[in-house]
């Protein structure tokens, strides 16, 4: 398949998928509801739609931050969370619980802000060194410190509402958003895409390797610099609008690898459009399946992407020599 | 048309990897970087290619500073080929080969300038007949002329290969050596770290034989690859011969 035809495949499967989650739910809405005279007209416009859009633009993120960063680091097992900004963006979300200042405003206001202090903090750990090790481990460390923190305020969280408002919302889903959720998100989700969008040429280089890489041109301090933004942008604003929904920005580069080749640059936007399909349609099961409360998106994520992990490990161990 | 290192000193923890080095390169001829382990070889090769930055010293390109040429600039003069040659993702040749046009793309895509560059480059390294092969499923050498057809699609005026050799059977080691005299011979310079004697007397015009960090001699495998310089250099006693063609060879009979 070429590139193109790819895009336009996966575009083609997105909308249909986003137009198919606007009757998909609780309560299935047929056509005939499709009208401004018709009173669950207001479910389609006021609740499902942001949240398809929503879910189109945190899954994007995801899959092309994943994208991104297996580029980057050159291994196929990364993982946008495993690099501090989610679980940093996280610890931000749950002081707001914390305290209590759980407004549809300020949640993702401390989200964000605990994922630009992640981005700073692995920007001042790795220095002006550029250099791949350090940045890995200053993200798994990073990761490791906010988790704790994370857990520390749970375990002193004032009151049992608290705690299980914590607990819940660590799940990650995009139950009851609305427009205003999607203006949040927006701008930070399209800035960080663009900048990771800039990094589509170096990403290349970098499959001969940082030295040759360095040789071809490639400054590997503006590329990871590049990258933590854009990363930071993208996971950030996705934790603060969902929560924290794993595995997508794992599995979407490898679902996509096969149609549109190996080369990092060639996988970002089918990993984007990918990622996007991934969530709505996975969001619409979630919403649609007869259990008595909502499964919450993350899990079902979760559930889904272990097994996928463990499958990818089996294979790459029996490529072992 | 030079490439100039100017009293060049790099420090690499407690180690002094390079002392002082001073050498002029010309274009048009091979020069092969000889010394025992940690002479610093590898070391001069990345502050030439200015990978590493010295501690003190500079590199001019044809009389400019290296400073005062931008990263993309220099990268479109001078190729370099690692010693290590991870390809971190299977792609195929021709993607491969492709890469190596990095300095010289535009913002969108490739000009047929390009794609002439790679399709010449495969062609000198006869690698066109597998393009459509993963890299990672060729042969030792094989990837080698993949991997020096990369640099060459990149059209350098100075090649720089790090132990390029390494690895090869020799039948693939007369190959490369072949290759390097040719791209020499169409005008670019090659500087080249070996470890064979034998296969740096075959190749180059011009040897520079480095101990620890410092520069023994530079200058015609005739004059540098003497008993008294091998002696200095890596502490072995040689013995010089010359087979029936006129080629040069260096036995090393023992340690002094």
């Amino acid at each position: 398949m070429t590139p193109t035809r790819l895009n336009l495949a996966l575009a083609a499967a997105l909308a249909a998928a986003m137009a198919l989650s606007l009757l998909a739910g609780k309560v299935w809405l047929p056509a005939t509801a499709w009208s401004l005279t018709d009173p669950r007209f207001l479910i389609i416009l006021e609740l499902r739609a942001p949240r398809a859009v929503l879910g189109a633009l945190v899954g994007a993120a995801l899959g092309l931050s994943g994208a991104a960063m297996q580029g980057y680091l050159r291994n196929p097992l990364a993982d946008p969370g495993l690099f501090g900004i989610s679980a940093g963006a996280a610890l931000g979300a749950v002081i707001s619980l914390f305290f209590g200042f759980a407004s549809a405003l300020l949640l993702p206001a401390f989200a964000l802000a605990g994922a630009a202090i992640a981005m700073a903090l692995l920007a001042l750990l790795v220095g002006r060194s550029g250099s791949m090790l350090v940045f890995t481990l200053g993200g798994v460390i990073l990761s490791s410190i906010a988790g704790s923190m994370t857990a520390l305020a749970i375990s002193l969280a004032p009151t049992p509402f608290a705690t299980s408002q914590i607990v819940t919302w660590l799940m990650g889903a995009l139950t009851d958003r609305s427009w205003d959720d999607v203006q949040i998100a927006a701008p930070p989700i399209l800035a960080g895409g663009l900048l990771l969008t800039c990094t589509a040429r170096s990403l290349d280089a970098l499959t001969l390797g940082e030295t040759a890489a360095r040789s071809m041109g490639v400054d590997p301090r503006r590329l990871q610099i590049l990258v933590i933004l854009g990363v930071g942008l993208c996971v950030g604003a996705s934790v603060a609008a969902a929560g924290i929904i794993g595995f997508v920005g794992l599995m979407v580069p490898h679902l996509v690898r096969p149609l549109a080749g190996h080369r990092p640059s060639a996988i970002l936007l089918p990993s984007a459009l990918g990622g996007a399909l991934l969530v709505v349609v996975a969001d619409s099961l979630v919403r649609a399946a007869p259990t008595v409360s909502e499964l919450r998106l993350g899990i079902a994520m979760s559930m889904l992407g272990g097994p996928f992990f463990l499958a990818l490990l089996l294979r790459m161990r029996r490529q072992l020599p | 048309m030079t490439l100039q290192a100017h009293a060049l000193s790099l420090t690499l923890g407690n180690t002094r990897v390079l002392d002082n080095i001073s050498a002029t390169f010309t274009r048009g001829r091979v020069t092969a970087i000889l010394g025992p382990n940690g002479a610093g070889k590898s070391s001069l090769l990345s502050c030439l290619t200015g990978i590493r930055l010295p501690d003190s010293g500079g590199v001019t390109l044809s009389g400019t500073p290296r400073g005062q040429l931008d990263r993309r600039d220099l990268a479109r003069r001078i190729g370099f080929l690692p010693q290590t040659a991870d390809v971190h993702w299977d792609v195929d040749v021709a993607t491969l080969v492709a890469l190596g046009r990095f300095p010289h793309r535009g913002r969108w895509g490739s000009t047929p300038e390009d794609d002439a560059a790679v399709a010449a480059a495969m062609a000198a390294t006869d690698t066109t007949m597998f393009a459509d092969r993963i890299v990672n499923t060729l042969s030792g050498g094989e990837r080698g002329r993949a991997l020096l057809a990369r640099v060459l699609a990149g059209t350098p005026e100075w090649l720089l290969a790090d132990e390029p050799l390494a690895s090869l059977d020799p039948a693939h080691q007369l190959d490369v050596l072949d290759s390097l005299r040719a791209i020499a011979a169409a005008g670019a310079g090659v500087i080249t770290v070996l470890h064979d004697l034998n296969q740096a007397a075959r190749v180059a015009d011009e040897i520079l034989l480095m101990r620890a960090g410092q520069v023994i001699a530079h200058g015609p495998p005739g004059e540098v690859l003497t008993p008294d310089l091998i002696a200095k250099t890596y502490g072995v006693a040689a013995h010089i011969g010359h087979t029936p063609q006129g080629q040069r060879y260096i036995i090393p009979t023992g340690r002094l």
